[in-house]
């Protein structure tokens, strides 16, 4: 069991209450997933030519701004870094691919959780009350967002396995459910190209929307392929830039129930996660059909 | 009548309330308030009471009923009167995955529309479905009565005992060892009955009837490829 909620704005005016919504309806998962939890706020576009790091060191003390002046040296301009807690928001003229790889080589004790131009990630071990008020979730802005709470069922309870896992740029998956093919279908994205931090099912997903993405797919059409592909039980809610999609498997094993007003679309594992949402009372509420998929914004 | 806040009171104080209820308790009618999607609302009743919720449940609403009357304004998750022994519950609204699954008697009403399994092995419960049904409903189910005003998803009536089962609108496809069945006026008259009883007004003489063809009930190895 794992609880999965999703919120995109429609109406901008809402962008500052973004992460107290999202909080709220997280908090609401808690006995789906006490065992770790975890956000993707899409918010604060990084400026043209520069990208957006979400980084975790395991020690809230790591020297951050060291890093940076280092990264600076090596790959050219890096904003100040923002440190949330133990995880850092950096942003670089470098390009995002170089500035991993850069990572990867020189700082191995760091992991990258997030990279594109708006996306950050927050994620770690615990009740997600706790993990919200540890990056003050609830005072982040933004146009879209989604959340996971973690009942671990397949791989350890890490940092590193908690939910959400971003592989592709700006792109970024929860999931409730188990696949059962994600061995096979790891490797054989492995021999693509794509890289994984964790034995997790569901970075297998999310890698396999990234390749297909980056086949030139659409996040409509990857997730259509994927109808295909993933083998296994699952509802995902999908983010990317600027755009927000779900869909569950064919069977509809594990839950979903969506709302929408003209202000919001709103996804959760359960009602009561929506419950609380403005304006919920003249909502258009529905539970989506198995194997089809729902987006919004540019999916 | 006694009024109880979800939105103060917990659901399990709620419900211990009314299982505290004796026989011939004057405390009859009951509403519920500010549900707020909670689940195991009104739960396992055993007294002849009548109980309003104004709001959207969780799971489990109304299970285990038995004599009860549970009426909800809104819609349920999964599990709406799952294992009801007897009495009524009505949904005004839509019902999840599940709805009267295992039910051995008793009236399960949803006056929307249903997702998959509604009535998952029902036992003798009837159920009437204002709207349609989702994909795999009356699973396994072994006797009651199922009625569906509108469309059935795919797979009905999978691996069906003795349960009956009246569509009105079209059957996506029906699942291994169901069939269509001779509409007597016996059957109608069962339909009309089982709607009024619902409150549901439609036409019992458009209803078609599907059913157990009863081949999987022994293990036959020429019928290997259905089970």
């Amino acid at each position: 069991m794992c609880g999965i909620v999703g919120l995109y704005l429609k109406n901008d005016a809402l962008t500052s209450q973004l992460g107290e919504h999202l909080v709220a309806m997280l908090v609401e998962m808690t006995e789906r997933g006490p065992d770790s939890s975890g956000v993707a706020i899409y918010r604060r576009p990084a400026a043209e030519g520069y990208e957006k790091l979400t980084l975790f060191h395991s020690d809230p003390g790591y020297d951050w701004a060291s890093l940076a002046g280092e990264m600076q040296v090596a790959l050219g301009d890096v904003d100040e870094p923002e440190q949330h807690d133990n995880h850092c928001i950096l942003t670089t003229a470098a390009a995002a691919k170089a500035a991993v790889a850069w990572l990867v080589e020189e700082h191995p004790e760091i992991r990258v959780v997030s990279v594109g131009n708006t996306i950050e990630v927050f994620k770690e071990k615990g009740l997600p009350s706790e993990v919200a008020a540890r990056f003050k979730v609830s005072e982040m802005e933004g146009s879209h967002a989604l959340g996971h709470t973690r009942m671990a069922t397949e791989s350890a309870v890490t940092t590193q396995h908690s939910h959400p896992f971003s592989v592709g740029e700006d792109l970024c998956l929860v999931h409730n459910g188990s696949l059962s093919n994600h061995n096979r279908l790891r490797r054989w994205l492995m021999k693509r190209g794509l890289e994984f931090q964790s034995d997790n099912d569901t970075e297998v997903a999310a890698a396999y929307l990234t390749y297909q993405i980056n086949q030139g797919a659409s996040l409509k059409e990857a997730l259509e392929a994927g109808l295909e592909d993933l083998d296994g039980f699952y509802t995902f809610a999908v983010g990317t830039r600027d755009g927000f999609a779900v869909v569950r498997d064919p069977i509809a094993c594990k839950p979903a129930i969506m709302a929408e007003t003209d202000d919001w679309v709103a996804m959760a594992s359960e009602f009561r996660a929506i419950a609380r949402l403005p304006g919920v009372e003249n909502a258009t509420i529905w539970e989506p059909k198995p194997a089809t998929i729902y987006a919004w914004g540019r999916a | 009548m006694p009024k109880v806040d979800l939105s103060t009171d917990t659901v399990r104080d709620l419900n211990q309330r009314l299982h505290d209820l004796e026989p011939g308790t004057t405390e009859t009618d009951w509403r519920v308030i500010n549900p707020m999607g909670a689940h195991a609302v009104a739960v396992g009743l055993e007294a002849s009471v009548h109980v309003e919720i104004d709001g959207h449940v969780g799971y489990y609403c109304a299970g285990m009923n038995k004599e009860a009357t549970v009426v909800v304004h809104g819609n349920v998750g999964t599990g709406f009167g799952e294992n009801i022994m007897s009495g009524t519950v009505i949904c005004h609204g839509n019902a999840s995955q599940s709805a009267g699954a295992t039910g051995h008697g008793g009236l399960v009403v949803v006056k929307g529309d249903t997702s998959a399994r509604c009535g998952i092995s029902m036992k003798g419960v009837d159920i009437v479905v204002g709207g349609s049904v989702g994909h795999m409903s009356a699973f396994m189910a072994q006797a009651g009565h199922l009625v569906v005003c509108g469309d059935a998803g795919a797979d009905l009536g999978d691996s069906i005992y003795e349960a009956t089962i009246y569509v009105r609108g079209d059957v996506e496809s029906l699942g291994s060892d169901c069939v269509e069945k001779e509409m007597t006026p016996e059957h109608v008259a069962k339909v009309r009955e089982l709607l009024q009883r619902a409150g549901i007004e439609a036409d019992a003489s458009q209803f078609r009837r599907y059913g157990s063809a009863r081949k999987l009930y022994n293990f036959n190895i020429d019928h290997a490829a259905n089970y």
